[in-house]
């Protein structure tokens, strides 16, 4: 444990772990504040499931430095998860138990008091609107409930850190609105919230700051809009053109855009003003297929950063 | 905090026992709260052996007779009730940390989420190993009382069974259990009822050791469920001698071997 804990709520340095000579997160540094929400995001392979494990202590580091809730994994380990919470990527809900014995066995396995437990199980189970259903299989609920089973289940232990990894994946877009009403309410009660997602726009709303991992490195860092001024344009024009008029199109927003990006379908030129770049196109004669002038996002960042092909 | 590398500690080491079997406790509790409603399912375990003990002790031993054990002349039911029971603390221990075990680790992930509580792989393997055990020596002690009623414990020594078929039952769970953590399918699971019937039929379960030739006899006395053969043969006659040590030890030394193992394989398999 450092000598003087530095009042985050996670702080790494040089952060790495191996899998034989397979170094899937490869010497990263961050600070995660207290009370602050904090996402992973970047394609499969890239880290970020492996940095969750060793923040929730269930996976050690193989080198560097890691503080977590003010203690050191390596030999603080069962203190620190004490008061974390997990929802794991697979759900790992125990199909043998009803909803509500879930709730109970669990908040055991933190040593909390039979009645107590029992109390809290019932609030939480309120809390995720699962009430009605406490007595049903888990195998009996539909993804969404099973989602929402898994963040109640993580919060029986009052955690101050919350891991999430990949909270919304598959659910339909109902459950994953009620799933991030729930954990803003997290956030405004002071949970610390460590998440990874797939989802740039469950990213943009729920995160303070963020980074985007590849291949085992942080290849940038930041609150959201700061990340899309920085790597990417304010505004984005995209364009389907018959081939033979890609030339000059390209030729009319040379020295406009500040970035063109050709693919198979379409161009996406990068710039300040959308509707100035589709101008100077009309204007040299060019009749698009197809135009749409849209605010950069999040995800034109994680493109731009990880690159269009697939990771696996 | 230093730069280089860290491993993480066995958690036995910087941990109070007092916490680490409480929280193996939770994990005991975990399973009882699962079987609160299959009961049924747990009964099934009580009456298999009783209806061995019918068939063959009984019926059979009207055609067998008598037999010596230990210099004392024991009617064939007397002789074959332990060997039923050790088969039996071998049986209700042993599904539980192989069939019940692989599930969980494969396709339940039931540990995914455990392991993110203050239990760890250790408490895990106690727990998951503890409850075996616990049953085991329920049905044990079941079979142990319809033994006294029908007679067939001889000797005041027989009180001594319940603490053997409690290790019989330890030392075959934690053998399950570091098996399991091997096996990578569900073949190599059924592999282990194939391994289970040559031991429950050959190990003095049913005739003495003396039907077979002598390399033979040597092969059986070296298989683990024989030590608890032929030590609850001996509390449940009155005619233990000091060989009884040799098995006893002989179990210990299987059930720590097997932990060791267990521990190590669930901290690789589960926190990698």
């Amino acid at each position: 444990m450092p000598a003087t804990p530095s009042g985050l709520a996670v702080r790494a340095r040089a952060l790495r772990k191996e899998f034989g000579s397979f170094a899937a997160v490869d010497g990263i540094d961050f600070d995660i504040a207290r009370g602050e929400a904090f996402g992973f995001l970047g394609p499969n392979g890239a880290g970020k499931t492996s940095t969750m494990r060793m923040i929730a202590c269930m996976s050690p580091r193989t080198g560097g430095e890691l503080e977590v809730r003010g203690m050191d994994p390596a030999t603080d380990g069962r203190a620190i998860r004490a008061g974390i919470g997990l929802v794991p990527q697979e759900d790992a809900l125990d199909t043998e138990l009803s909803v509500l014995d879930n709730m109970l066995v669990y908040g055991r396995y933190f040593g909390i008091p039979r009645r107590a437990v029992r109390a809290r199980a019932e609030q939480l189970l309120e809390f995720a609107q699962l009430s009605e259903r406490s007595d049903a299989k888990v195998d009996a609920l539909s993804g969404g409930m099973r989602r929402r089973l898994v963040i109640a289940r993580a919060l029986i232990s009052s955690p101050d850190l919350v891991i999430l990894d990949e909270p919304t994946t598959g659910l339909d877009p109902q459950a994953r609105h009620l799933v991030w009403e729930r954990l803003y309410r997290l956030k405004q009660e002071g949970v610390t919230l460590v998440l990874t997602t797939h989802y740039m726009d469950e990213a943009e709303q729920l995160c303070d700051r963020l980074v985007v991992m590849d291949r085992g490195r942080i290849a940038a860092e930041g609150p959201p809009r700061q990340l899309i001024e920085q790597q990417v344009s304010r505004e984005v024009l995209e364009l389907r053109l018959e081939d033979a008029d890609e030339g000059r199109a390209l030729e009319a927003l040379k020295g406009l855009a500040d970035r063109i990006e050709e693919l198979p379908d379409r161009l996406c030129c990068y710039g300040e003003d959308g509707d100035e770049l589709l101008a100077a196109v009309i204007d040299a004669g060019v009749h698009p297929n197809g135009v749409l002038v849209r605010r950069a996002t999040l995800e034109d960042v994680f493109l731009r950063l990880t690159g269009r092909s697939l990771a696996d | 905090m230093s730069a280089t590398a860290p491993r993480l500690a066995p958690l036995w080491r910087i941990t109070p026992v007092t916490t680490s079997l409480a929280l193996a406790s939770r994990v005991v509790a975990r399973n009882l709260r699962v079987y609160r409603r299959g009961w049924m399912y747990l009964l099934s375990g009580f009456v298999e052996p009783f209806l061995y003990l019918l068939s063959v002790g009984v019926g059979l031993g009207h055609l067998v007779g008598g037999l010596q054990v230990g210099g004392r002349a024991v009617t064939y039911a007397q002789f074959v009730a332990p060997g039923l029971l050790a088969a039996q603390a071998m049986n209700g221990a042993i599904f539980d940390t192989t069939y019940n075990l692989f599930y969980k680790l494969k396709y339940a992930h039931t540990y995914e989420a455990v392991l993110a509580t203050p239990v760890g792989t250790n408490e895990v393997a106690l727990g998951e190993i503890g409850w075996a055990l616990a049953r085991g020596t329920t049905y044990g002690a079941a079979f142990l009382g319809v033994m006294a009623g029908l007679g067939l414990v001889l000797s005041p020594w027989g009180v001594l069974c319940l603490p053997v078929v409690a290790l019989v039952s330890f030392a075959f769970a934690a053998t399950g259990m570091a098996v399991t953590s091997f096996m990578r399918s569900w073949q190599d699971v059924d592999s282990v009822a194939l391994a289970l019937l040559p031991l429950f039929l050959f190990s003095g379960t049913f005739y003495p050791l003396g039907v077979y030739p002598s390399a033979v006899a040597w092969l059986v006395r070296v298989t683990p469920l024989y030590q608890g053969v032929d030590v609850l043969r001996a509390f449940s006659t009155g005619t233990p001698s000091w060989s009884v040590c040799w098995h006893l030890a002989y179990l210990l030394a299987l059930a720590g071997l097997a932990l060791a193992i267990t521990s190590r394989r669930l901290r690789r398999l589960l926190a990698p």
